[in-house]
């Protein structure tokens, strides 16, 4: 059958450079293979030239079918099934990229498109690693390309084509009409929580992360495949730490995300996602370390071979774990798998087991010293720090992967049995992770503060104590100045645990101040050879701020039940962390006036931005947060919400949208109609009457954010209604020394607000407001977040040393060849 | 034996004890006639939101205070109350697990996981929805197959 107005010729041309990649990827593995176990010096260069076009190929195949998807959701060709999913008409320009990396299938390009720049790098660079290094890093290729293949072997499907039209994948009537194109008219828009400009640059960086922890993995493995044990370590260590500043700022702007964005209440939240990315990154770092030392002393090339395989292992199985869809019920990211689990699973293991049983082959060949390391010496602690590392990343991955166990047992026993019931992470497990991982920082904090103070081999006491002495002092004193006024008193989780926050808090504090001065004490100032001492300073920043930041986050909207101030006795209710703000009503919050005062809609999309007006209690500051919410949106019924917060150089007042009235109701335009009543007086509302049966006056209104002198009048009206319900409401009049304001009070079954106006001896003047309509209102959050930038601050600063050290050793490289 | 390998074998041995007393901690995935034969203890309830019972929810008197009815695929149900604001997209839930501990009359609930046919990635149920029907128009049943020839 003919279709009318479809555009097939990108999606062909798509095919074919898919196609092309593939091919050209498994050539390439080929030749370079081929390059790097012939013997005969001709012959080395023949498949060398040919495995390099092969390369060249697939970087261009790969740019092109980039390039021909981006031309599909560029001009919303719907009939291509990936631009109607993931793009629409009405989505602006900046986010037509990012829809690109919403599905697997972009984001699997993403990550190959990176492998093909690095590897185009490494064919000008790498030289006499060219061979062994690029057969990895080709394969590697071969297996991402697949992931985008479509093509069925066998009967099975491997893989999930971009390019696959919309009417084949649909089942749909429509689908037998030949003009069926006409009737779909808008895609289904990207996700709105990734309508976000973090979600413009989080995934390429991550992505380059990802790609880039290939690199040493590469270069370990040529390592060994050739017997060249050590010569690796040399070209390798750049583009670990290059590595490092790319995954590491990648994870970061994937917390700032979270932060800015989503509505977890926070950057980080043990979330098997952020596990997955994290856990690579830690073990990186500890192969950084180790490869360190290997190069000062010649201790622990074994440990840094293991170091740098494990590192993009764990990449692989992060990849697997998020998207498989194995997490399911334990990840707030739902990833719905695309049946490609067993695809991913072989990814896996095609790289698990050959590089492993490389490693455990050639083990006892990897060159050691004998010779034990003095405890004095810089490589004994160093290798300290990267085992703790390493088994942080370990405890975190293996407390991940409780879901994975759960499938492999229920292999074995069977699903809902007996025999095994599914395990879940207990009741806090953010906590569960923390409890851990604080003792790791603390023990991080006080190893990167003083291990620089030592030499590589054997260190004098007296030096040591003489150069160590200063910083000590002063971090103590720091320290000691936090801890007394810092009010660091997060006390939920026991005293226990508060202890080892301040423990912490100093061991960071040491951290800072011992690698801040080490660039005068130790190196003397000079900037170029002081990489490591400023990543490592940074690194104590983002642990200070972590500390700081998570353990002094404060709930502003919380212990309010209801909008109205509750004066009587405690109520059972728990303490709420949701406050709700009737539309032009000021409502207490914490040390602010909060009053919604006004909404907006996007223009083209029902996105309604909702202006909130926060005065601070002492009149200092006025400020309005506009936090935004996608209403009804695409077959997403209900809200999606955009926090906005207000940042201070030391905290964050952020707040977001929690529950919304339905907009389809009707908008309240009624006023209030005053009356001037006595006490015991009846008054009659369309639904029934209501009798003033007191008013009360009060001081010391046990909220904060009054004065003692503030008086609170308390109308106390009983309500009956023809439906013989009765109710109490409750209508309040504050009196503060500068200002007079009522607090109304809705009977929300009766729609009835009151309001109590004046009081003026016995004669007291109500508003009675009826509306049909439901109030407009909002229920929202709002924390305060202090000393965030701490986080932000240290992981830049933390990147700018990694990057200084790169750039050193790259010139050192270098400088060393040119000697040679 | 060297130094190092002492401490790097009191490391493990700690990483080995954490984990334990990990594993130790961990809670199960229970249906509701499970959860109810263990009260106030701390479970993950997996089930789906009772469309047919109210979900009572009024932001204006009490923004923490939801309750609902939960039903498992077993068919087992119970009502679930939660102190907190109702989450985006519940009533379109297509699963729920319902983090928190068996009380009396009802199952007290401390955090919520929904499942959604598209929060994250789109699922084809969902997306399916969003396709014009052809039913809608009206076209000649007969010339429609002998067009899928």
């Amino acid at each position: 059958m003919e279709y009318y107005g479809e555009n097939l010729l990108p999606g062909r041309l798509g095919h074919f450079f898919i196609v092309l990649s593939l091919v050209a990827a498994a050539f390439a593995t080929f030749s370079y293979y081929k390059g790097t176990v012939t013997q005969n010096d001709a012959d080395k260069l023949y498949w060398r030239k040919l495995a390099r076009i092969c390369f060249i190929a697939d970087l261009v195949s790969i740019f092109a079918i980039f390039g021909i998807l981006f031309f599909i959701i560029y001009n919303h060709l719907f009939e291509y099934k990936y631009a109607w999913q993931h793009s629409s008409l009405s989505l602006e320009f900046k986010y037509l990229l990012s829809c690109f990396w919403e599905g697997q299938e972009g984001s699997f390009l993403l990550w190959s498109a990176w492998h093909a720049i690095l590897g185009t790098v490494l064919i000008f660079k790498a030289k006499e690693w060219e061979s062994p290094v690029m057969t990895v890093i080709s394969f590697a290729q071969f297996c991402l390309a697949t992931m985008v293949a479509g093509i069925y072997v066998f009967g099975s499907k491997i893989g999930s084509n971009p390019f696959v039209l919309l009417r084949n994948e649909m089942d749909a009537p429509i689908f037998s009409r030949p003009d069926y194109l006409s009737f779909v008219t808008d895609g289904n828009d990207l996700n709105p929580l990734l309508q976000n400009y973090w979600m413009q640059i989080h995934p390429p960086v991550l992505f380059l992360g990802f790609a880039s922890v290939l690199i040493p993995f590469a270069y370990a493995i040529a390592g060994l495949w050739t017997r060249k044990y050590a010569d690796w370590t040399r070209p390798a260590l750049p583009w670990a730490l290059f590595s490092a500043a790319a995954l590491g700022t990648g994870v970061m702007m994937g917390a700032m995300w979270a932060y800015e964005s989503l509505t977890f209440g926070g950057y980080w939240a043990w979330d098997p996602v952020e596990n997955a990315s994290l856990v690579p990154w830690l073990i990186l770092i500890a192969g950084i370390h180790t490869l360190l030392i290997f190069k000062h002393t010649g201790h622990s090339l074994r440990a840094t071979c293991l170091f740098m395989i494990l590192s993009f292992l764990f990449i692989l199985y992060s990849t697997f774990l998020t998207r498989s869809g194995i997490l399911g019920d334990a990840s707030v990211h739902a990833f719905t798998d695309l049946g490609m689990n067993a695809q991913l699973l072989l990814f896996l293991l095609i790289f698990v087991v050959p590089s492993l049983l490389l490693f455990a082959l050639r083990y006892k060949n990897i060159p050691h010293v004998i010779k034990e390391e003095q405890t004095s010496s810089r490589e004994f602690w160093m290798f300290i720090g990267a085992l703790v590392f390493f088994l942080s990343g370990i405890s975190i991955i293996v407390m991940t992967s409780v879901p994975v166990f759960n499938k492999i047992a229920s292999l074995f026993a069977g699903e809902n049995t007996t025999l095994f019931t599914p395990l879940a992470i207990g009741e806090d497990s953010e906590f569960s992770y923390n409890r851990i991982q604080i003792f790791v920082a603390i023990l991080i904090g006080i190893l990167t503060a003083f291990t620089q103070y030592l030499k590589y081999k054997q260190t004098g006491k007296h030096f040591f104590f003489r150069k160590m002495f200063i910083p000590l002092v002063a971090s103590l004193v720091i320290g000691g100045f936090i801890l007394a006024f810092g009010n660091i008193s997060y006390d939920q989780k026991g005293i226990g645990f508060l202890g080892a926050i301040w423990l912490g808090v100093v061991s960071s504090v040491f951290a800072i101040v011992a690698n801040l001065s080490y660039i005068w004490l130790g190196l003397k100032g000079s900037l170029k050879i002081s990489g490591g001492s400023i990543a490592h300073m940074g690194f104590g920043l983002m642990l200070l701020g972590i500390l700081i930041s998570s353990s002094k986050k404060e709930m502003l909207s919380k212990n309010t039940s209801g909008i109205f101030i509750n004066f009587g006795e405690e109520s059972s209710e728990k303490s709420g962390e949701n406050l709700t703000l009737v539309k032009g009503v000021k409502t207490d919050m914490d040390k602010f006036w909060v009053t919604y005062q006004s909404d907006s809609a996007h223009p083209a999309k029902p996105l309604w931005y909702y202006n909130i007006l926060f005065e601070r209690k002492d009149g200092k500051e006025t400020f309005t947060l506009q936090p935004n919410a996608f209403v009804n949106y695409k077959g997403n019924e209900g809200l999606m919400a955009n926090p906005d917060a207000k940042h201070y150089f030391d905290r964050d007042v952020f707040t977001y949208i929690t529950s919304l009235p339905d907009p389809e109701r009707n908008k309240d335009t009624a006023q209030f109609e005053n009356q001037v009543i006595e006490i015991g007086d009846t008054v009659f509302y369309s639904n029934g009457f209501f009798v003033l049966e007191d008013v009360t006056s009060k001081n010391n209104i046990p909220t904060p954010g009054f004065a003692p002198e503030d008086i609170a009048s308390i109308a106390r009206v009983k309500v009956f209604s023809k439906t013989n319900s009765t109710y109490i409401s409750e209508p309040l009049l504050i009196t503060t020394n500068s200002s007079q304001f009522p607090l109304p009070d809705t009977i929300t079954a009766e729609s009835l607000v009151l309001q109590l106006n004046k009081i003026d001896g016995n004669k007291v003047e109500i508003g009675v407001k009826e509306s049909n309509s439901i109030l407009e209102y909002v229920t929202l959050k709002a924390y305060k977040f202090p000393f965030i930038n701490l986080l932000w601050g240290g992981t830049i600063i933390m990147v700018i040393g990694l990057i200084m050290s790169m750039v050193r050793r790259n010139k050192l490289n270098k400088t060393r060849i040119l000697e040679i | 034996m060297k130094k190092l390998h002492i401490v790097i074998l009191v490391l493990i041995a700690i990483s080995i004890a954490v984990l334990i007393s990990f594993m130790g901690s961990l809670t199960t995935y229970d249906t509701v006639e499970t959860a109810k034969n263990k009260p106030g203890k701390f479970v993950h309830l997996v089930a789906k939101l009772d469309t047919k019972q109210p979900i009572e929810y009024d932001a204006i008197n009490n923004p923490n205070y939801m309750s609902f009815t939960a039903i498992d695929s077993v068919g087992g149900s119970v009502k679930v109350v939660y102190h907190n604001a109702k989450p985006e997209n519940f009533e379109h839930s297509t699963r729920l697990v319902l983090k928190g501990a068996m009380q009396k009359e009802f199952f007290e609930c401390r955090e919520i996981l929904m499942k959604c046919p598209s929060k994250y990635k789109d699922d084809q149920e969902a997306a399916q929805k969003n396709i014009p029907v052809a039913a809608s128009i009206s076209y000649p049943t007969k010339q429609t197959t002998a067009l899928k020839k």
